[in-house]
C-alpha cells in the first residue's frame, strides 16, 4: 500500500520562504526534496546599486552575522583587482590574519554548538553542556580567541569596521598583535583536542561523488584569495567565474541554484578545500589529520566535523606564523582610484567559496553587484545528498527521519542559523 | 555591574528593534550600566553578559500578538519560552545562549529579557510603524528596571 507523507522542518518559520526543508514521500518513493535557504544577497545587491564603491565592504559585511570578514574580503578583492591596487605584504598579512580569526570563531561555533550534539545523541549544545561542560567551555574559549583576533584586526564589531578597499583604516602595532600569541597558542592546543575529540565520534559511512571546488594558492592553504580549481581539472581565475558557473531558477520556487556549466552539481567548503589543498596544510595540521584517520582527501559529509577541526588547528597555526612575520606598514591602506569596468573577487568563507562581482562607472558608483554565497552554491549538492539519505531510510518513522534529514543538512553548515536574531516565542495566553 | 544587551540585525526589518532600544538608552541609563549591541550570532551574548551581576537583554520577538507589544521575562530561574528550543536544533538563538550560560554556571545573578513584538523580519532597513512607536515606551520600562537594579542590586519585581 502506498502512503504519502511529508517531512518538514522550518528553521525560520516566521520568515516567508526561508530556511525550510520539505521532503515528500509516496510510499517508498522519494517524490520531492527541497531545501529553501535565505536569500538576503538579493536585497543587498539592490542596496549596493548607486552606492560608492568604497561602501561595499561595510555594506556586505552586514549580510552575515557569522562571516562578515568573508563578505568584506570578497568585496575588497573584487574592487582592488578592478582598480589595479596592489596591497603591500603587511596589509596582505593582516587580511589573512583577520580571516583566520573568522575561521576560528565560525568553525568553533559549528563544531561545538551545532554539529557535535548530533553525534553524541543530544538535541543541542545546552544539553551537551550539562553533561560535558569542559568540552563546551573549550569550544567557547576557541570562539572567544577567534572573536578577539577579529576585533583586534577588524576593529569594533559595530561602526567603524576597519576593513576598507585598499587595506585598513588602522593597522595594529606589532606589540598589539604580540598580545594574541599566548591566547592563540592556547587555542591551538584546544584545536588539537578538538580534532581528537571529534575523531572519536561514530560516523556512518558516506561519500559524496560530486565535483569539489575551492580556491587554491601555490604556496599556502587558500583562504582570502586564490584561483578557482576543482578535483576534475577546473583551474580558472576568479574573473572567469561567470563563464563556468551559472545560476538556474528552480521550478516552483524563487531559489537560484548554482551549477558548473555542462558539468552539473559541485560542492565547496571544508571537504573541497581539504581535498584540494591537503599538501598546503601546516605540518602540525597534517599530522593531527593523520592521527584522526583522515587520508589525503575526504568526501564524507559526516566527517566534515573532523575536517573543520583540522582547519581550526591550521587557522591557529597560520595566525601565529602571520603574527611572527608581520611588520607594521607605512600606511594602513594604499589609495585606490575608481576605474570603470567590472571587478571580480572571491574568498573561502568558512562554509566555502564566496563570489562577488561589481560593475563601476568612472566615478566609482556601483552600477551592478552580484553575490553568490557558499550555501547557494552547495544547495544542489545538499539536496542530492538529502534525496539519497531519504531513499536509503524510507522505512524510518517521521521523527527519526526528520532528525536524520536535519543532520544531513547540518553536515554542510548552511547559512541558516544566522539570518535573524529574534525570539520566536511560544507564549500561553490566558 | 549591570549589562544591557541589545540584540538584533538592523538589516532585517523589525529584528533591529533590540539595537534601536539599546541606542535609545545610551546616555539615559543610570551610571554603572554598560550598554552593548550584539549584531553577531547569538552565542556572543554569553561573552557580553559575562562578569555582570545583572543582565538585561532586549530583542525582537514573535508570538502572534499585536506588533509593538512589550514582553518581559525574568530568566533568572527559568528559560524564556522560545519556540526555537522545540522546533529546531539548528538555530542557536538568544534563548539557547541564556540556557548555555546557565548550564555552565556563567549566568549573572539576575537576568531579565525584554521582547518587543515585531511584524516584518524580511531583509530591509527600518522598523515597521508600530514597532518604531514601541521603542520609547520599551526604553522607559527598561529604565525603570535598570534604576531598581542599580539602586537595590536586585530586580524590580513589578510585572512589566
Amino acid at each position: 500500500m502506498s502512503e504519502r507523507r511529508t517531512i518538514r522542518t522550518d528553521y525560520l518559520a516566521r520568515v516567508e520562504g526561508e530556511g525550510a526543508m520539505t521532503v515528500r514521500l509516496d510510499g517508498e518513493r522519494v517524490e520531492h526534496v527541497e531545501l529553501r535557504i535565505f536569500e538576503p544577497p538579493r536585497f543587498f545587491e539592490a542596496l549596493l546599486r548607486g552606492r560608492g564603491f568604497a561602501e561595499a565592504p561595510d555594506i556586505t559585511a552586514r549580510i552575515c552575522g557569522i562571516c562578515p570578514v568573508a563578505y568584506q574580503t570578497s568585496a575588497a578583492n573584487a574592487l582592488e583587482s578592478l582598480c589595479n591596487a596592489t596591497l603591500p605584504d603587511p596589509i596582505r598579512i593582516l587580511r589573512r590574519l583577520l580571516y583566520c580569526g573568522e575561521w576560528i570563531e565560525s568553525h568553533a561555533l559549528h563544531v561545538y554548538m551545532l554539529h557535535a550534539p548530533d553525534f553524541l545523541g543530544y538535541t543541542g549544545a545546552v544539553e551537551l553542556a550539562r553533561d560535558a561542560p569542559a568540552a563546551v567551555e573549550r569550544g567557547l574559549a576557541l570562539k572567544k580567541t577567534g572573536n578577539a583576533l577579529m576585533t583586534l584586526v577588524g576593529g569594533r564589531e559595530i561602526h567603524p569596521i576597519n576593513v576598507r578597499v585598499g587595506g585598513f583604516y588602522r593597522a595594529p602595532t606589532r606589540r598589539e598583535l604580540g598580545a594574541m600569541v599566548e591566547p592563540l597558542e592556547r587555542a591551538r592546543e584546544a584545536a588539537l583536542e578538538t580534532v581528537r575529540w571529534t575523531a572519536g565520534f561514530d560516523f556512518p559511512e558516506r561519500t559524496v561523488e560530486c565535483e569539489l571546488v575551492a580556491l587554491s594558492q601555490p604556496a599556502e592553504y587558500a583562504i582570502e584569495r586564490g584561483r578557482i580549481v576543482s578535483d576534475r581539472g577546473l583551474d580558472i581565475g576568479v574573473a572567469e567565474y561567470d563563464e563556468h558557473f551559472e545560476e538556474l531558477h528552480v521550478e516552483r520556487s524563487n531559489a537560484l541554484h548554482s551549477r558548473l556549466r555542462e558539468r552539473g552539481t559541485y560542492l565547496c567548503g571544508p571537504l573541497a578545500r581539504y581535498t584540494l589543498s591537503y599538501d598546503r596544510l601546516s605540518p602540525l595540521a597534517r599530522e593531527v589529520a593523520a592521527e584522526a584517520g583522515l587520508g589525503r582527501e575526504c568526501r564524507d559529509p559526516f566527517r566534515s566535523i573532523v575536517v573543520r577541526s583540522v582547519e581550526l588547528v591550521y587557522a591557529c597555526d597560520e595566525a601565529l606564523s602571520l603574527i611572527a612575520a608581520y611588520d607594521e606598514p607605512d600606511t594602513p591602506a594604499v589609495s585606490v582610484e575608481p576605474v570603470a569596468g567590472t571587478g571580480y573577487g572571491a574568498s573561502e568563507a568558512p562554509r566555502g567559496l564566496l563570489y562577488h562581482r561589481y560593475r563601476l562607472d568612472a566615478e566609482g558608483t556601483i552600477l551592478d553587484a552580484k553575490i553568490v554565497p557558499p550555501t547557494s552554491q552547495n544547495q544542489r549538492a545538499i539536496e542530492d545528498d538529502l534525496r539519497d539519505v531519504v531513499a536509503r531510510n524510507v522505512r524510518l518513522d517521521d521523527e527519526p527521519l526528520r532528525d536524520l534529514c536535519e543532520q544531513t543538512i547540518r553536515n554542510y553548515d548552511p547559512c541558516i542559523s544566522c539570518a535573524t536574531h529574534f525570539l520566536d516565542l511560544e507564549v500561553e495566553r490566558r | 555591574m549591570i549589562t544591557l544587551v541589545g540584540v538584533g540585525n538592523a538589516y532585517r526589518g523589525d529584528d533591529g528593534v533590540g539595537l534601536a532600544v539599546a541606542e535609545h538608552l545610551r546616555g539615559r541609563a543610570p551610571v554603572g550600566v554598560r550598554i552593548v549591541s550584539c549584531e553577531q550570532e547569538a552565542s556572543r551574548v554569553i561573552d557580553a553578559i559575562e562578569g555582570a551581576d545583572a543582565a538585561v537583554l532586549v530583542d525582537a520577538a514573535f508570538s502572534d500578538v499585536t506588533p509593538g507589544t512589550l514582553h518581559r521575562f525574568d530568566a533568572t530561574d527559568e528559560p524564556v519560552p522560545a519556540r526555537a528550543f522545540r522546533s529546531s536544533t539548528h538555530a542557536f538563538g538568544v534563548g539557547e545562549a541564556i540556557e548555555l550560560a546557565r548550564a555552565l554556571g556563567r549566568l549573572p545573578a539576575v537576568v531579565v529579557v525584554y521582547g518587543i513584538e515585531g511584524e516584518d523580519f524580511a531583509a530591509g532597513r527600518g522598523l515597521s510603524e508600530p514597532v518604531a512607536a514601541a521603542v520609547d515606551p520599551a526604553a522607559r520600562a527598561i529604565l525603570a528596571d535598570l534604576a531598581a537594579l542599580a539602586k537595590e542590586g536586585e530586580p524590580c519585581t513589578s510585572e512589566r
